[in-house]
């Protein structure tokens, strides 16, 4: 199995997301909603900041 | 007044003991004080997460004075548990640095152990009354 860093970053962000959303709401629905709202907060905004350091490279 | 003293001892001796089951074993606070869902999620999803980080070839930090970075980052692994212990005496964790994955592999173990920290503090909470 070939590791992609989008695929590693993805899966991070899937872990942590579930973690967090489990650990800071109580309610199932609640924990799904913001889980959700995390990972695509961290997808999202991984990808966004990949284009900005596209634009300075070092 | 002497029983509300050792219940409060006998309380105090429970969190602790849910502390580390907590800490021992990620969700196993949790399940003990009665939350399923909230412990079999942290079991799974952290357990999966350390052992994703040994695949990835990530590397299981020795407690290094000299290098305080080192020491840091095996304080934080050492968060995840009985795991990490296992994991060193079993050979597995060496890390190797010229892996394409390495540094991912690092940052899933140190990010396991101290979200596990941060499970455990949850456990003390739910243990106190708190939550």
């Amino acid at each position: 199995m070939r590791a992609s860093h989008l695929g590693l970053m993805i899966v991070f962000a899937l872990f942590v997301s579930v973690v967090f959303g489990t650990l800071m709401r109580d309610e199932p629905k609640e924990q799904l909603r913001f889980g959700g709202q995390l990972f695509t907060a961290f997808v999202v905004g991984g990808i966004a900041l990949g284009w900005i350091l596209y634009f300075f490279p070092l | 007044m002497r029983a509300t003293t050792a219940d409060r001892e006998q309380s105090a001796t429970y969190t602790y003991l849910i502390c580390l089951a907590a800490w021992a074993i990620p969700g196993a606070g949790h399940l003990l004080l009665g939350r399923l869902q909230k412990g079999l999620t942290f079991l799974v999803a952290l357990v999966l997460m350390f052992l994703m980080g040994l695949w990835l070839e990530g590397r299981l930090f020795p407690i290094e004075v000299r290098q305080p970075l080192v020491a840091l980052a095996a304080l934080a692994e050492m968060g995840g548990g009985v795991a990490f212990f296992v994991a060193r005496q079993a050979g597995a964790g060496g890390g190797r640095v010229v892996a394409l994955t390495y540094e991912y592999g690092n940052a899933f173990l140190i990010v396991a152990g101290l979200m596990n920290m941060l499970v455990v503090l949850d456990a003390f909470d739910i243990a106190q009354g708190r939550k």
